[in-house]
Protein backbone atom coordinates (compact mmCIF):
# COMPACT_ATOMS: atom_id res chain seq x y z
CA UNK A 1 0.00 0.00 0.00
CA UNK A 2 2.55 2.57 -1.09
CA UNK A 3 1.62 5.80 -2.78
CA UNK A 4 1.83 9.53 -2.20
CA UNK A 5 -0.77 12.28 -1.98
CA UNK A 6 0.46 14.03 -5.19
CA UNK A 7 0.24 10.70 -7.03
CA UNK A 8 -3.37 10.19 -5.92
CA UNK A 9 -4.24 13.75 -6.95
CA UNK A 10 -2.64 13.15 -10.34
CA UNK A 11 -4.66 9.96 -10.81
CA UNK A 12 -7.87 11.71 -9.76
CA UNK A 13 -7.15 14.44 -12.30
CA UNK A 14 -6.65 11.87 -15.04
CA UNK A 15 -9.79 10.01 -13.91
CA UNK A 16 -11.87 13.20 -14.11
CA UNK A 17 -10.76 14.15 -17.64
CA UNK A 18 -11.35 10.55 -18.77
CA UNK A 19 -14.79 10.44 -17.16
CA UNK A 20 -16.14 13.66 -18.70
CA UNK A 21 -16.08 12.66 -22.40
CA UNK A 22 -17.51 9.25 -21.49
CA UNK A 23 -20.47 10.60 -19.54
CA UNK A 24 -21.39 13.95 -21.15
CA UNK A 25 -22.99 12.36 -24.27
CA UNK A 26 -25.21 10.17 -22.09
CA UNK A 27 -26.54 13.28 -20.30
CA UNK A 28 -26.65 15.36 -23.49
CA UNK A 29 -28.87 13.03 -25.53
CA UNK A 30 -31.45 12.89 -22.73
CA UNK A 31 -32.05 16.60 -22.98
CA UNK A 32 -31.52 17.25 -26.68
CA UNK A 33 -33.16 15.39 -29.54
CA UNK A 34 -30.35 14.76 -32.02
CA UNK A 35 -31.23 15.79 -35.60
CA UNK A 36 -31.60 13.02 -38.16
CA UNK A 37 -28.39 13.97 -39.97
CA UNK A 38 -26.39 13.60 -36.73
CA UNK A 39 -27.90 10.17 -36.10
CA UNK A 40 -26.97 9.15 -39.64
CA UNK A 41 -23.45 10.52 -39.05
CA UNK A 42 -23.16 8.50 -35.84
CA UNK A 43 -23.91 5.30 -37.78
CA UNK A 44 -20.52 5.73 -39.48
CA UNK A 45 -18.60 6.20 -36.24
CA UNK A 46 -18.14 2.51 -35.27
CA UNK A 47 -16.50 1.40 -38.51
CA UNK A 48 -14.54 4.66 -38.88
CA UNK A 49 -13.13 4.75 -35.37
CA UNK A 50 -12.28 1.03 -35.26
CA UNK A 51 -10.57 1.31 -38.67
CA UNK A 52 -8.72 4.43 -37.57
CA UNK A 53 -7.43 2.73 -34.41
CA UNK A 54 -6.18 -0.27 -36.41
CA UNK A 55 -4.68 1.73 -39.28
CA UNK A 56 -2.95 4.20 -36.97
CA UNK A 57 -1.10 1.31 -35.35
CA UNK A 58 0.17 0.18 -38.77
CA UNK A 59 2.03 3.45 -39.33
CA UNK A 60 5.27 4.59 -37.75
CA UNK A 61 5.32 8.37 -37.30
CA UNK A 62 8.55 8.59 -35.31
CA UNK A 63 10.89 9.54 -38.18
CA UNK A 64 10.85 12.52 -40.54
CA UNK A 65 8.78 10.49 -43.00
CA UNK A 66 5.72 8.50 -41.93
CA UNK A 67 6.32 4.86 -42.92
CA UNK A 68 4.66 1.53 -42.30
CA UNK A 69 5.28 -0.14 -38.97
CA UNK A 70 6.46 -3.33 -40.65
CA UNK A 71 6.30 -5.47 -37.52
CA UNK A 72 2.68 -4.52 -36.76
CA UNK A 73 1.76 -4.80 -40.44
CA UNK A 74 3.24 -8.33 -40.63
CA UNK A 75 1.27 -9.44 -37.58
CA UNK A 76 -1.83 -7.66 -38.88
CA UNK A 77 -2.07 -9.72 -42.10
CA UNK A 78 -2.67 -13.15 -40.46
CA UNK A 79 -4.83 -11.46 -37.81
CA UNK A 80 -7.12 -9.90 -40.42
CA UNK A 81 -7.35 -13.17 -42.37
CA UNK A 82 -8.38 -15.08 -39.24
CA UNK A 83 -10.88 -12.34 -38.31
CA UNK A 84 -12.52 -12.51 -41.76
CA UNK A 85 -12.61 -16.33 -41.86
CA UNK A 86 -13.62 -17.11 -38.26
CA UNK A 87 -15.47 -13.90 -37.31
CA UNK A 88 -14.40 -14.79 -33.78
CA UNK A 89 -13.00 -12.26 -31.33
CA UNK A 90 -11.10 -14.70 -29.16
CA UNK A 91 -9.53 -16.65 -32.06
CA UNK A 92 -8.44 -13.40 -33.68
CA UNK A 93 -6.82 -12.15 -30.48
CA UNK A 94 -4.95 -15.45 -29.96
CA UNK A 95 -3.65 -15.49 -33.55
CA UNK A 96 -2.67 -11.80 -33.28
CA UNK A 97 -0.71 -12.28 -30.07
CA UNK A 98 0.97 -15.50 -31.25
CA UNK A 99 1.90 -13.91 -34.61
CA UNK A 100 3.46 -10.96 -32.83
CA UNK A 101 5.34 -13.18 -30.38
CA UNK A 102 6.76 -15.27 -33.26
CA UNK A 103 7.74 -12.14 -35.22
CA UNK A 104 9.47 -10.61 -32.18
CA UNK A 105 11.33 -13.87 -31.58
CA UNK A 106 12.87 -13.76 -35.06
CA UNK A 107 13.30 -9.99 -35.62
CA UNK B 1 -21.18 -15.06 -31.71
CA UNK B 2 -23.35 -18.17 -31.82
CA UNK B 3 -25.57 -16.53 -29.24
CA UNK B 4 -26.52 -13.78 -31.65
CA UNK B 5 -27.74 -16.15 -34.33
CA UNK B 6 -29.75 -17.91 -31.69
CA UNK B 7 -31.28 -14.61 -30.62
CA UNK B 8 -31.99 -13.57 -34.21
CA UNK B 9 -34.44 -16.41 -34.66
CA UNK B 10 -36.67 -14.63 -32.15
CA UNK B 11 -38.15 -11.23 -32.93
CA UNK B 12 -35.19 -9.00 -33.74
CA UNK B 13 -36.58 -6.14 -31.63
CA UNK B 14 -37.06 -8.29 -28.55
CA UNK B 15 -33.68 -9.65 -27.43
CA UNK B 16 -32.51 -10.95 -24.11
CA UNK B 17 -31.81 -7.98 -21.85
CA UNK B 18 -30.26 -9.84 -18.95
CA UNK B 19 -27.16 -9.19 -16.90
CA UNK B 20 -25.95 -12.75 -17.55
CA UNK B 21 -26.31 -12.32 -21.33
CA UNK B 22 -24.09 -9.22 -21.03
CA UNK B 23 -21.53 -11.24 -19.10
CA UNK B 24 -21.62 -13.95 -21.79
CA UNK B 25 -21.17 -11.45 -24.61
CA UNK B 26 -18.20 -9.97 -22.76
CA UNK B 27 -16.33 -13.28 -22.53
CA UNK B 28 -14.79 -13.16 -26.06
CA UNK B 29 -13.18 -9.81 -25.21
CA UNK B 30 -11.77 -10.94 -21.86
CA UNK B 31 -8.67 -12.47 -23.44
CA UNK B 32 -7.89 -9.00 -24.77
CA UNK B 33 -8.42 -7.32 -21.39
CA UNK B 34 -6.33 -9.94 -19.62
CA UNK B 35 -3.44 -9.71 -22.13
CA UNK B 36 -3.33 -5.93 -22.11
CA UNK B 37 -3.96 -5.69 -18.36
CA UNK B 38 -1.10 -8.09 -17.57
CA UNK B 39 1.19 -6.26 -19.99
CA UNK B 40 0.22 -2.96 -18.40
CA UNK B 41 0.92 -4.22 -14.87
CA UNK B 42 4.36 -5.46 -15.90
CA UNK B 43 5.26 -2.22 -17.66
CA UNK B 44 3.90 -0.08 -14.81
CA UNK B 45 6.11 -1.89 -12.31
CA UNK B 46 9.14 -1.13 -14.45
CA UNK B 47 7.94 2.51 -14.54
CA UNK B 48 8.29 2.70 -10.74
CA UNK B 49 4.59 2.48 -9.90
CA UNK B 50 3.68 0.39 -6.86
CA UNK B 51 1.16 -2.45 -7.11
CA UNK B 52 -1.30 -0.34 -5.12
CA UNK B 53 -0.88 2.53 -7.58
CA UNK B 54 -1.45 0.14 -10.49
CA UNK B 55 -4.65 -1.04 -8.83
CA UNK B 56 -5.78 2.53 -8.19
CA UNK B 57 -5.00 3.69 -11.72
CA UNK B 58 -6.99 0.85 -13.29
CA UNK B 59 -9.93 1.55 -10.94
CA UNK B 60 -9.92 5.32 -11.51
CA UNK B 61 -8.85 5.78 -15.14
CA UNK B 62 -9.87 2.41 -16.64
CA UNK B 63 -8.45 3.05 -20.10
CA UNK B 64 -5.68 0.90 -21.57
CA UNK B 65 -3.84 3.27 -23.85
CA UNK B 66 -4.12 6.21 -21.44
CA UNK B 67 -2.66 4.10 -18.62
CA UNK B 68 0.33 3.12 -20.78
CA UNK B 69 0.91 6.74 -21.71
CA UNK B 70 0.52 7.76 -18.06
CA UNK B 71 3.43 5.44 -17.20
CA UNK B 72 5.54 6.70 -20.10
CA UNK B 73 5.07 10.35 -19.18
CA UNK B 74 5.45 9.72 -15.45
CA UNK B 75 8.79 7.93 -15.84
CA UNK B 76 9.92 10.67 -18.25
CA UNK B 77 9.22 13.19 -15.48
CA UNK B 78 6.48 15.11 -17.30
CA UNK B 79 4.60 17.77 -15.34
CA UNK B 80 1.18 16.90 -13.90
CA UNK B 81 -0.59 19.30 -16.26
CA UNK B 82 1.01 17.62 -19.29
CA UNK B 83 0.02 14.15 -18.04
CA UNK B 84 -3.59 15.21 -17.40
CA UNK B 85 -3.93 17.08 -20.70
CA UNK B 86 -2.47 14.13 -22.65
CA UNK B 87 -4.82 11.71 -20.88
CA UNK B 88 -7.73 13.95 -21.85
CA UNK B 89 -6.73 14.03 -25.54
CA UNK B 90 -6.03 10.29 -25.67
CA UNK B 91 -9.47 9.50 -24.22
CA UNK B 92 -11.44 12.13 -26.14
CA UNK B 93 -12.44 9.45 -28.68
CA UNK B 94 -14.74 8.05 -25.98
CA UNK B 95 -16.92 11.12 -26.54
CA UNK B 96 -17.75 9.88 -30.03
CA UNK B 97 -18.24 6.33 -28.77
CA UNK B 98 -20.59 7.42 -25.99
CA UNK B 99 -22.49 9.65 -28.40
CA UNK B 100 -23.02 6.64 -30.67
CA UNK B 101 -24.27 4.32 -27.91
CA UNK B 102 -26.20 6.83 -25.74
CA UNK B 103 -29.26 7.43 -28.02
CA UNK B 104 -30.11 3.73 -27.63
CA UNK B 105 -30.32 3.90 -23.84
CA UNK B 106 -32.23 7.14 -23.13
CA UNK B 107 -35.19 5.21 -21.70
CA UNK B 108 -33.18 4.49 -18.53
CA UNK B 109 -32.74 6.83 -15.52
CA UNK B 110 -30.04 9.56 -15.54
CA UNK B 111 -28.11 7.69 -12.84
CA UNK B 112 -28.01 4.48 -14.85
CA UNK B 113 -26.95 6.43 -17.93
CA UNK B 114 -24.06 7.93 -15.97
CA UNK B 115 -23.16 4.35 -15.06
CA UNK B 116 -23.23 3.23 -18.71
CA UNK B 117 -20.99 6.16 -19.67
CA UNK B 118 -18.55 5.77 -16.79
CA UNK B 119 -17.71 2.20 -17.78
CA UNK B 120 -17.62 2.69 -21.56
CA UNK B 121 -14.37 1.52 -23.18
CA UNK B 122 -13.18 0.84 -26.72
CA UNK B 123 -14.02 -2.84 -26.29
CA UNK B 124 -17.45 -2.53 -24.65
CA UNK B 125 -18.27 0.08 -27.29
CA UNK B 126 -17.20 -2.41 -29.96
CA UNK B 127 -19.33 -5.20 -28.53
CA UNK B 128 -22.34 -2.88 -28.04
CA UNK B 129 -22.28 -1.47 -31.60
CA UNK B 130 -21.81 -4.96 -33.02
CA UNK B 131 -24.94 -6.03 -31.16
CA UNK B 132 -26.75 -2.88 -32.33
CA UNK B 133 -25.73 -3.60 -35.92
CA UNK B 134 -27.14 -7.14 -35.68
CA UNK B 135 -30.18 -6.65 -33.47
CA UNK B 136 -30.97 -2.89 -33.63
CA UNK B 137 -31.45 -2.93 -29.88
CA UNK B 138 -29.48 -3.00 -26.61
CA UNK B 139 -30.77 -3.16 -23.04
CA UNK B 140 -29.55 -1.70 -19.77
CA UNK B 141 -29.12 -4.95 -17.86
CA UNK B 142 -27.16 -6.41 -20.76
CA UNK B 143 -25.00 -3.26 -20.85
CA UNK B 144 -24.32 -3.49 -17.10
CA UNK B 145 -23.36 -7.17 -17.38
CA UNK B 146 -20.96 -6.36 -20.21
CA UNK B 147 -19.48 -3.28 -18.50
CA UNK B 148 -19.03 -4.69 -15.02
CA UNK B 149 -17.46 -7.94 -16.27
CA UNK B 150 -14.98 -5.95 -18.36
CA UNK B 151 -14.23 -3.52 -15.51
CA UNK B 152 -13.53 -6.17 -12.87
CA UNK B 153 -11.44 -8.24 -15.30
CA UNK B 154 -9.39 -5.18 -16.19
CA UNK B 155 -8.68 -4.25 -12.55
CA UNK B 156 -7.73 -7.85 -11.70
CA UNK B 157 -5.49 -8.26 -14.77
CA UNK B 158 -3.61 -4.99 -14.20
CA UNK B 159 -3.06 -5.79 -10.54
CA UNK B 160 -1.92 -9.37 -11.20
CA UNK B 161 0.37 -8.04 -13.94
CA UNK B 162 1.88 -5.70 -11.35
CA UNK B 163 2.41 -8.59 -8.94
CA UNK B 164 4.03 -10.70 -11.69
CA UNK B 165 6.10 -7.77 -12.92
CA UNK B 166 9.11 -8.70 -10.86
CA UNK B 167 9.39 -12.06 -12.65
CA UNK B 168 8.59 -11.04 -16.22
CA UNK B 169 10.99 -8.32 -17.23
CA UNK B 170 9.93 -7.89 -20.86
CA UNK B 171 6.20 -8.15 -21.55
CA UNK B 172 6.47 -6.75 -25.07
CA UNK B 173 8.35 -9.75 -26.42
CA UNK B 174 5.34 -11.91 -25.55
CA UNK B 175 3.24 -10.15 -28.17
CA UNK B 176 0.61 -9.27 -25.56
CA UNK B 177 0.57 -5.61 -26.61
CA UNK B 178 -0.80 -6.65 -30.02
CA UNK B 179 -3.97 -8.08 -28.42
CA UNK B 180 -5.62 -4.66 -28.52
CA UNK B 181 -5.07 -4.16 -32.25
CA UNK B 182 -6.21 -7.73 -32.94
CA UNK B 183 -9.39 -7.07 -30.96
CA UNK B 184 -10.15 -3.85 -32.85
CA UNK B 185 -9.55 -5.75 -36.09
CA UNK B 186 -12.03 -8.49 -35.14
CA UNK B 187 -14.64 -5.98 -33.97
CA UNK B 188 -14.23 -4.09 -37.24
CA UNK B 189 -14.80 -7.24 -39.28
CA UNK B 190 -17.84 -8.15 -37.16
CA UNK B 191 -19.28 -4.70 -37.83
CA UNK B 192 -18.79 -5.08 -41.59
CA UNK B 193 -20.21 -8.61 -41.87
CA UNK B 194 -23.92 -7.85 -41.82
CA UNK B 195 -24.22 -4.62 -43.75
CA UNK B 196 -24.91 -5.90 -47.29
CA UNK B 197 -22.88 -5.73 -50.49
CA UNK B 198 -23.57 -2.22 -51.80
CA UNK B 199 -23.07 -0.69 -48.37
CA UNK B 200 -19.92 -2.73 -47.88
CA UNK B 201 -18.38 -1.18 -51.02
CA UNK B 202 -19.21 2.27 -49.63
CA UNK B 203 -17.54 1.41 -46.33
CA UNK B 204 -14.43 -0.08 -47.99
CA UNK B 205 -14.00 3.12 -50.00
CA UNK B 206 -14.34 5.11 -46.79
CA UNK B 207 -11.68 2.94 -45.12
CA UNK B 208 -9.34 3.56 -48.09
CA UNK B 209 -9.93 7.29 -47.66
CA UNK B 210 -9.23 6.90 -43.96
CA UNK B 211 -5.82 5.38 -44.70
CA UNK B 212 -4.84 8.41 -46.81
CA UNK B 213 -6.18 11.00 -44.36
CA UNK B 214 -4.54 9.29 -41.38
CA UNK B 215 -1.22 9.12 -43.21
CA UNK B 216 -1.27 12.85 -43.93
CA UNK B 217 -2.47 13.76 -40.43
CA UNK B 218 0.34 11.77 -38.79
CA UNK B 219 2.79 14.35 -40.14
CA UNK B 220 1.10 17.09 -38.14
CA UNK B 221 -0.55 15.67 -35.00
CA UNK B 222 0.03 12.82 -32.53
CA UNK B 223 -1.57 9.46 -33.31
CA UNK B 224 -4.51 9.69 -30.93
CA UNK B 225 -5.54 13.07 -32.26
CA UNK B 226 -5.13 11.82 -35.83
CA UNK B 227 -7.55 8.95 -35.06
CA UNK B 228 -10.13 11.41 -33.76
CA UNK B 229 -9.85 13.94 -36.62
CA UNK B 230 -9.78 11.26 -39.34
CA UNK B 231 -12.87 9.59 -37.86
CA UNK B 232 -14.82 12.86 -37.84
CA UNK B 233 -13.80 13.72 -41.44
CA UNK B 234 -14.50 10.27 -42.89
CA UNK B 235 -17.85 9.83 -41.07
CA UNK B 236 -18.89 13.18 -42.56
CA UNK B 237 -17.79 12.06 -46.03
CA UNK B 238 -19.79 8.89 -45.39
CA UNK B 239 -23.03 10.81 -44.77
CA UNK B 240 -22.47 13.15 -47.73
CA UNK B 241 -21.72 10.33 -50.20
CA UNK B 242 -24.38 7.81 -49.07
CA UNK B 243 -27.14 6.90 -51.48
Amino acid sequence: MTTTVPMILLMLGCAFVTWLPRVIPFILVRNIELPDVVLRWLKYIPVCILSALVIESLFNAEGAIVTFDWLNLSAFVPTLIVAVITKSLSKTVVVGVVSMAILRYFF
Amino acid sequence: MNLNTQVNTHQSTNTLDTFSQGVKDCIPTLLGYISIGLAFGVIAITSDLSVFEIFLLSVLVYAGSAQFIFCGLYIAGASFSVIILTTFIVNLRHFLMSLTVAPNLTRYSPLRNIGFGTLLTDETFGVAVTKLMKEKHIGGNWMDGLNITAYLTWIASCTIGGLMGKWIPNAESWGLDFALIAMFCALLVLNLVDIGKSKLMHYLKLIALLVIILYVLLYFVPGHLAVLIATVIVATVGVVTEK
